[in-house]
């Protein structure tokens, strides 16, 4: 099986599912725009393979090795997006395709320059989803441009799972892992007490997109949503109501 | 430390009659102003720190023989560089050097305030902590070990319950007892990690020949933390120790993985933290407490909107009533002065200008401010120290962040519906200057209790409620269209909202009260005047018959674009000084009540649409121009002239069409 079909698939399933919910068969075959039977097949491949675990009934879920590489291939579609749009001024309803293609070539090390050189961008242009955190063990975008300076081998690798927060539902808690932003934000949120390792839990959850209210050390704090989909944690325990 | 032994130091030592600076600092909504008002009473200034838009609030004190000034330092969380306040608190601490800095601490939200404790302890300042709202923490099962904490800390700690006036004696008793004899234990120090301790003593024996204001192991663990105003200074002064501080900073990254800063922050929090757990007991209550349900509520996606709503609506019958009926009885009260005066200067010229100029003038300010005004501000500082200003912040930041604004500035554009005035003042609740402008922008196209007048009067009455309505629904469509247009025109960027959600509480009142009463003072200082020379100037320009040629030069615009009668030039003049004189003058200038026989439809939509929009009042104006500056308050101004012209006149032409 080519590892350009794999990567799809994972990638459809990743951009389906929202906060690890499972996708059905019919769901993929239309995103992918394929026959649910010959979807059904490869799933069962896949699942072979570890990277999703299937049912028949209950759909399908990324495992944890098949997230990580369904959010590589996002992060790298997602940065090929801006870069196409960004910078060769590519219009936005062509780039989706256009980067589907360039995804599986892409090199880390290209992906990596390329997320430096569009100067750590948040979202996509053509639908605005989050471009997911890079992998790399770095709680800011001016660190990794300074760590390139200093070579970047010296950063560790996330093996955990990273969400950011505004992904989180009520009464979810996490680690705060890392903040992706400019100096002054990641100060200004480290000076609140959101500093890595801290504990945090959601209180609240305004509708339509509104702040998140936070529990962080032993006071409530609210975050709109610019700030709170820019602090990634590891989450801690899944949904207790 | 050598600055210790600096001038300002040794001049109030001296024997005689002696003058002391004490400054309170912590975190925003610990109860700071409420124990600046019971040290200071009515002695208060409220200014601006010098060159900048950040507020300054100072007051005098007697008490055993020393004057004493105290400076209420803005509410901060940190005392690094993120904000304006921030570096204006620092500064003051390091240069201006105050006696006593009484740091105001939550004993309800420990941990975080003392993460400020500690880095004011590294400013090596002599301090005293007020362990305030003893009370909401014990509602909430904290018990806080005070004679713990003092000999962790090595501050002494007076517990206080401010809003009901406890421990402040003791307070201020136990600050002068630091001044008088200087304490033997000195603040302790906050120790980090081993790594990063090697560090900071290596800069501290670099930077041993600097001069510094800062004390020199604050430099050290700033230049560490990369703090841009140290960085600077020390740049400037010794470059090598900067490159030397940013290498160390490097290595300490390496180490940890993380930047240097937020290590070292980090820590402080865990320092701040680990004291947090020692001195306090959690017995947490069973049932969650009053504060914490009414939180829940209020915050819920349903009855959160649904109590907003509601409070909201209340809150503005409430000074609606309240406003028109004392707004009424206060203009009944002072028209009933004017025979008084047309007999003391006459019926000629002089009478005219000082009845219809002066005095109108003065009675427009009156009837504007008292009812008005008063309660408007009262209402806000209510909200805002109880604490449901930031839950309404909350459950707005997302509608309010389509114009760019975060949730916070949907209050001034709530005032706005009542007066502009305190709305536009109310702007300062907003974080930055751009933003602050931005609201500002919004809420004088706000239709306020005036143009509501002349919406339902004129409209409303002739053309039936749903064509008021609809002028209603229009006017939202275009605060929304033009606030977005300017906050994509003017430069910045949008800051999120950051807001620290403190528990509800019962608000001093007399410190509203207080409030309330020094920006009220505030306001008549600046608008008064300006709506004194206004209505002066029209009474002028009325005297001397040049009403008709007002109405002649503005005719083009008036007649040919807009299809209004000439005559409305005029009253659209007069409407700068209050709105809902376009109204009234309109009646007296075309000599009839009756609006239906001389204007027709069209012409009272498009009449009312100008009005909406062409200008803010005088009083707007003034507030414009305290808050921003004549450049910006005339800039608003223009634009909105142009505005207001621009869409009346295509209102006519499409009107026209269809009516």
């Amino acid at each position: 099986m080519p590892r350009r079909n794999i990567e799809d698939y994972l990638k459809a399933i990743y951009d389906l599912s929202k906060n690890g919910q499972a996708v059905s068969t019919t769901e993929i075959a239309q995103a992918l725009r394929i026959a649910p039977a010959s979807v059904t097949e490869m799933l069962k491949k896949l699942a072979n393979k570890g990277y999703i675990t299937h049912s028949l009934y209950h759909g399908t879920t990324l495992t944890n090795e098949g997230q990580r590489l369904a959010e590589k291939i996002a992060r790298k579609h997602r940065l090929l997006e801006r870069f196409l749009h960004d910078v060769l001024r590519i219009d936005k309803e062509k780039v989706h395709s256009q980067a589907c293609e360039m995804e599986h070539s892409l090199s880390d090390e290209a992906e990596e320059s390329l997320c430096r050189f569009l100067k750590h961008p948040d979202r996509c242009p053509d639908d605005g989803k989050m471009i997911p955190p890079c992998n790399l063990q770095i709680e800011s975008c001016a660190k990794c441009i300074q760590l390139h300076e200093e070579g970047l081998e010296e950063a560790g690798k996330h093996n955990q799972k990273l969400v950011a927060i505004s992904n989180l539902k009520e009464g979810q808690c996490g680690k705060i892992a890392f903040i992706r932003g400019g100096r002054n934000i990641v100060q200004r949120l480290l000076d609140m007490g959101l500093t890595p390792g801290a504990k945090i839990c959601v209180v609240r959850v305004a509708p339509l997109g509104g702040p998140v209210e936070l529990a962080v050390r032993n006071s409530k704090l609210a975050l709109g949503k610019g700030v709170s989909s820019k602090i990634f944690v590891e989450i801690e325990s899944p949904t207790a109501d | 430390m050598t600055c210790h032994s600096c001038s300002a130091d040794k001049e109030s030592n001296q024997k005689g009659k002696r003058r002391l600076k004490i400054a309170l600092a912590g975190n925003a909504n610990v109860g700071k102003s409420v124990i600046f008002n019971h040290l200071t009473g009515l002695h208060q200034h409220i200014g601006n720190w010098p060159g900048k838009t950040v507020e300054k609030v100072e007051g005098t004190l007697q008490f055993k023989g020393y004057t004493i000034d105290i400076v209420d330092l803005p509410g901060i969380y940190s005392l690094s560089t993120y904000s304006l306040e921030e570096v204006i608190s620092r500064k003051y601490i390091a240069i201006e050097r105050p006696d006593v800095v009484i740091n105001v601490v939550d004993a309800s939200v420990l941990e975080r305030n003392l993460f400020f404790t500690l880095q004011l302890m590294e400013l090596e300042t002599p301090m005293i902590i007020a362990l305030n709202q003893m009370d909401i923490a014990k509602s909430k099962g904290i018990h806080v070990d005070i004679e713990k904490m003092e000999q962790l800390l090595g501050v002494p700690v007076v517990p206080t319950i401010a809003v009901k006036g406890v421990g402040i004696d003791k307070l201020l008793e136990k600050t002068i007892e630091i001044i008088e004899k200087t304490p033997e234990k000195k603040p302790a120090e906050v120790r980090y990690g081993e790594e990063i301790e090697e560090k900071i003593s290596l800069l501290m024996d670099a930077l041993k020949d600097v001069e510094l204001i800062y004390p020199r192991r604050y430099v050290a663990i700033k230049l560490l933390e990369g703090d841009e105003e140290i960085e600077r200074e020390i740049k400037r002064v010794a470059p090598q120790i900067a490159a030397k501080a940013k290498k160390l900073a490097a290595e300490i990254e390496k180490l940890h993985g993380h930047g240097c800063s937020t290590v070292i922050t980090s820590e402080r929090y865990e320092a701040a933290g680990c004291i947090a757990r020692a001195v306090q007991t959690l017995v947490p209550p069973i049932k969650p407490t009053l504060g914490e349900r009414l939180h829940s509520f209020t915050t819920h996606k349903v009855t959160g909107y649904l109590t907003m709503i509601f409070s909201l609506l209340l809150i503005f019958y409430g000074i609606f009533t309240f406003g028109d009926l004392t707004s009424g009885l206060l203009s009944d009260l002072l028209y009933g002065l004017e025979p008084l005066f047309r007999g003391a200067f006459g019926a000629g010229i002089a009478g005219k200008l000082v009845w219809g100029g002066v005095m109108e003038g003065l009675i427009a300010g009156i009837v504007i401010v008292l009812p008005y005004i008063i309660p408007f501000y009262f209402i806000l500082y209510f909200l805002e120290n109880s604490g449901y200003l930031s839950r309404i912040a909350f459950l707005m930041d997302n509608i309010m962040h389509k114009m760019g604004l975060h949730g916070k500035a949907f209050i001034p554009i709530m005032l706005g519906f009542g007066c502009n005035v305190p709305a536009c003042l109310g702007c300062r609740i907003m974080e930055t200057q751009r933003e602050k402008l931005l609201a500002a922008f919004v809420t004088t196209l706000v239709p306020c209790a005036a143009t509501t007048v002349i919406i339902l009067g004129l409209v409303g009455d002739y053309l039936g409620v749903h064509w008021a309505l609809a002028l209603y629904l229009f006017n939202f469509l275009i605060i929304f269209l033009l606030g977005r247009g300017a906050f994509k025109v003017v430069p910045g960027e949008p800051t999120a909202l950051i807001m620290e959600m403190h528990d509800y509480r019962w608000p001093h009142m007399k410190t509203i009260l207080k409030q309330t009463w020094f920006r009220v003072a505030e306001f008549i200082k600046i608008a008064f005047p300006l709506i004194i020379v206004g209505s002066f100037v029209l009474k002028l320009a009325e005297v001397a018959g040049l009403l008709e040629s007002i109405a002649t030069v503005l005719s083009p615009v008036t007649v040919a674009w807009l299809g209004l009668p000439a005559i409305t030039g005029v009253t659209l003049i007069f409407g700068v000084l209050r709105k809902e004189l376009a109204l009234v003058m309109l009646a007296a200038l075309l000599g009839a009540t009756n609006f239906a026989q001389v204007l027709t439809p069209v012409q009272m939509v498009v009449f009312t649409l100008v009005v909406m929009f062409y200008i803010p009042c005088v009083a707007t104006i003034a507030a414009l121009v305290k808050e921003f500056g004549w450049k910006k308050a005339l800039t608003i101004t223009l634009f909105e002239i142009a505005f207001a012209v621009f869409l009346g006149g295509v209102a006519f032409r499409l009107l026209t069409l269809f009516l």
